[in-house]
């Protein structure tokens, strides 16, 4: 996927390159019903366990979610513009920006690991160190074993991402990419905004709850 | 017209075979042809394995008591039969092996997109095999291969978790080839290989691998929340912490049905291509067999609930998932309709595949027919969790899929190996399937009509009849699976040589040399024809880049 060589099943290079593009697609819609799943199953029981759910989605850290909601938005738009940089053949932009987001992504790890702590000193973790709140009953471990399933798959998928953009990093500072040759940027950056994409479902299934209405 | 084959033109190309001989250029190959014979090899021994607990099975089920092993003992075999034959032999078996192996033929393409994914599948593939294999060895799990909650989460003996990380990792390798597939069609048809030229089994695999990109990913989520609750003691399906059992019925049949279509629609897929070749006519409907294909696939989303009808769901939704399982058997009875038609005015030779095509279609239907009689609510309330259920499904997958499975494998086995296989036996080993496999299983479905339920170690003495017929078929079964075994594999040494296309087929395949070159062909084939031109008047046939040729001399000249 790094080389630019042509491979001996394609005709030329931009069959290659828009096969590997297709290629990412279609995993995204395999990884659609992978989260597609949870989320759906989520939503099941936030339909028939609204007020629980409403009372343990107040606990979770509304601040922390919308940094890293900023973090993650952000570092789409880095991403964009380094595929940008190499069409442009601006080397220098390029790594800069995929340096960047990286750096993104590694800070939204932080607030994660962050926020984690502050559920631990909460008592939110289900059957290790869980408290239920006044009103609260089993329902609202569920809640949070969803939120903790979710958003730990979530932060693998972003380890990942992340592995990936500083193996595109090294490969750019080497001087890999040109405007005839940039498909590893467009396949990984696909990759790296369905990841975006995914924390803006979790993280409207999680925080909002509770906070509407008095 | 010429007879000289694109491949055959001037010296014959080294073979795939003949690359390298090293241990090293298979286990790292990037070739399509070797990857295949790659999960050949693996499938077969988890097909025996799969195999002789079924064989166990049989023999409890001989003697009404069920003393041959304790009853926690007979719940891990039936668990392990069930999670090694789906898993690792059903699901890989036509798509991973035949499909790896002739899929870029079929399209004229050299390799798949991704070779080194489809290295990595393989992979993947043996080291979750590795996982069955450590799960068996350290005693299985009791849960049978559904793992309804909240069972396995909480009460089941046995490894559980073991056995959700082999069926989690194996769906990633059902996934990358899957996708494999799907890009490949896209994106590398040869040449003039456009969509309504494609040949079926293509269409057939593609059709499955959108089936498997879609529905795997559910399972592998549903199984990882099934280890994260046995694992932790959370509650997501446990009733007692508030979940929902019923949920999770919900998203393993929204896999696992589907699951039925990718196992059933590659054989489909390489019976309509034994059906056309042996009776040197061209495939009646060819478009309706494209279209009944889709629609099976898409309509096949849609039916889970069949599994609970008895489970508590509503009346509304087991109304709908009742008319949607009769929807769905429209398109099988298309294809079945257009493979008889297809016979009709033809010159049918009943080689070996041929035999176990036919066998394929009266199995089918008869699994087909019994699982309308399932979808209806009133009937489905006696007999689910009966060993009619038992034999409906074993009609398709194994009626069926293995049929098609063994068809397909004595069709391309001069392609694959360069080697012909004796015809007398192969013919011999059809039939005995065919016999053997309604000996095993038609008494079933009488033992389920007469409510003998399944997943039991034991039953009552008046069903001892039926019960003994059944081991009685499966051991003549068992010969006639173990039959191939040994003379497949003498004809790798001693079989006599094939030649391009020992057949007469049209496919792009068989205009290369027998082993195909690693290139697959010496120069991209420019495609002008429909597939499945033959001519049932005289016998004589069009293959897919236009070149004319006289009836093929077939069957006893290759004895």
């Amino acid at each position: 996927m790094f080389s630019g060589r042509l491979q001996e099943q394609y005709t030329d290079s931009t069959q290659q390159s828009e096969t590997a593009q297709l290629g990412m697609w279609v995993f995204i819609a395999t990884e659609v019903m992978f989260f597609g799943v949870l989320i759906f199953s989520y939503m099941i029981y936030r339909v028939a366990y609204p007020e629980q759910f409403r009372l343990a989605g107040h606990d979770s850290f509304i601040l922390l979610g919308s940094i890293n909601q900023a973090l993650l938005i952000t570092s789409s738009l880095t991403m964009v513009l380094a595929v940008r940089a190499a069409k442009a053949d601006q080397q220098r932009a390029l790594v800069l920006l995929l340096g960047v987001t990286a750096a993104l992504g590694l800070a939204f790890l932080g607030v994660k690991g962050f926020e984690y702590a502050k559920d631990a000193a909460a008592h939110s973790v289900p059957v290790v160190d869980y408290i239920f709140k006044p009103g609260e009953h089993r329902p609202t471990e569920i809640f949070w074993c969803f939120y903790f399933v979710a958003t730990g798959l979530h932060a693998i998928h972003l380890s990942v991402g992340i592995a990936l953009v500083l193996i595109l990093l090294v490969r750019a500072s080497q001087g890999a990419f040109s405007p005839g040759y940039d498909a590893p940027l467009e396949v990984i950056g696909l990759y790296w905004s369905f990841v975006d994409c995914v924390w803006f479902f979790l993280f409207a299934c999680i925080y909002p709850l509770g906070r509407a209405g008095p | 017209m010429s007879a000289v084959d694109i491949g055959m033109a001037g010296a014959v190309p080294r073979s795939y075979l003949g690359e390298e001989y090293t241990l090293a250029s298979w286990l790292f190959t990037r070739d399509h042809k070797r990857i295949a014979i790659l999960f050949f090899v693996s499938i077969t021994v988890f097909f025996f394995i799969g195999g002789f607990a079924a064989a166990l099975i049989r023999l409890q089920l001989l003697n009404p008591a069920g003393t041959l092993f304790q009853p926690e003992v007979y719940n891990r075999l039936f668990t392990m039969h069930g999670i090694v034959m789906v898993w690792f032999f059903l699901i890989p078996s036509i798509p991973a092996t035949l499909g790896n192996f002739l899929l870029p033929l079929q399209i004229g393409a050299r390799d798949l997109a991704f070779p080194r994914l489809n290295l990595f599948s393989w992979s993947l593939f043996t080291f979750s095999g590795l996982w069955a294999i450590y799960f068996i060895f350290i005693g299985g799990n009791d849960t049978g291969w559904t793992f309804y909650e909240p069972y396995s989460s909480n009460f089941a003996n046995g490894h559980v978790i073991v056995a959700a990380v082999a069926v989690f990792i194996n769906g990633f390798s059902t996934i990358a080839t899957a996708l494999n597939f799907v890009v490949s069609t896209h994106r590398l048809r040869a040449p003039g290989m456009t969509w309504f030229r494609l040949p079926l089994f293509v269409w057939a695999i593609y059709a499955t691998s959108i089936v498997m990109l879609l529905a795997t990913p559910v399972l592998a989520m549903t199984l990882a929340l099934v280890a994260i609750e046995r694992f932790w003691g959370v509650g997501i399906f446990n009733p007692v912490l508030g979940g929902d059992p019923i949920l999770f019925q919900h998203m393993f049949w929204f896999y696992s049905h589907p699951a039925v279509y990718i196992m059933i629609l590659p054989a489909m897929g390489v019976v309509s291509e034994l059906v056309t070749c042996f009776a040197r006519c061209p495939i009646f409907g060819y478009k309706g067999m494209c279209y009944a294909l889709i629609s099976i696939a898409i309509i096949g989303f849609f039916v889970w609930g069949h599994h609970m009808f008895t489970a508590g769901i509503s009346l509304t939704s087991a109304v709908f998932f009742s008319l949607m399982s009769f929807i769905v058997a429209v398109p099988s009875a298309i294809k079945v309709f257009n493979w008889t038609a297809t016979l009709h005015n033809s010159r049918i030779s009943f080689d070996a595949p041929m035999l176990y095509a036919l066998g394929f279609v009266g199995l089918f239907t008869i699994g087909g027919l019994t699982g309308l009689i399932l979808a209806t609510l009133s009937a489905d309330i006696h007999l689910q969790d009966t060993y009619f259920v038992i034999a409906h499904f074993h009609f398709i997958m194994v009626g069926g899929t293995v049929s098609a499975y063994f068809g397909g494998l004595h069709y391309w086995w001069p392609k694959i190996t360069g080697k012909r296989y004796p015809e007398m036996w192969a013919r011999y080993a059809a039939i005995l399937t065919f016999v053997g496999f309604n000996f095993t299983f038609l008494p079933q479905f009488i033992l389920g009509y007469l409510g003998m339920p399944r997943r039991y170690y034991t039953y009552a003495p008046d069903l001892q009849t039926w019960n003994v017929l059944s081991s009685a078929g499966a051991s003549i079964l068992a010969v006639a699976y173990a039959l191939p075994l040994i003379y497949l594999g003498w004809s790798l040494f001693h079989g006599k040589r094939a030649g391009p296309n020992p057949w007469g087929a049209t496919g792009l395949e068989w205009r290369t040399s027998s082993p195909p070159p690693k290139q697959n062909f010496p120069r991209t084939p420019v495609v002008t024809e429909l597939p499945y031109r033959y001519d049932p008047r005289d016998g004589s046939y069009t293959t897919q880049d236009g070149v004319h040729f006289a009836e093929p001399t077939l069957g006893e000249a290759s004895v």
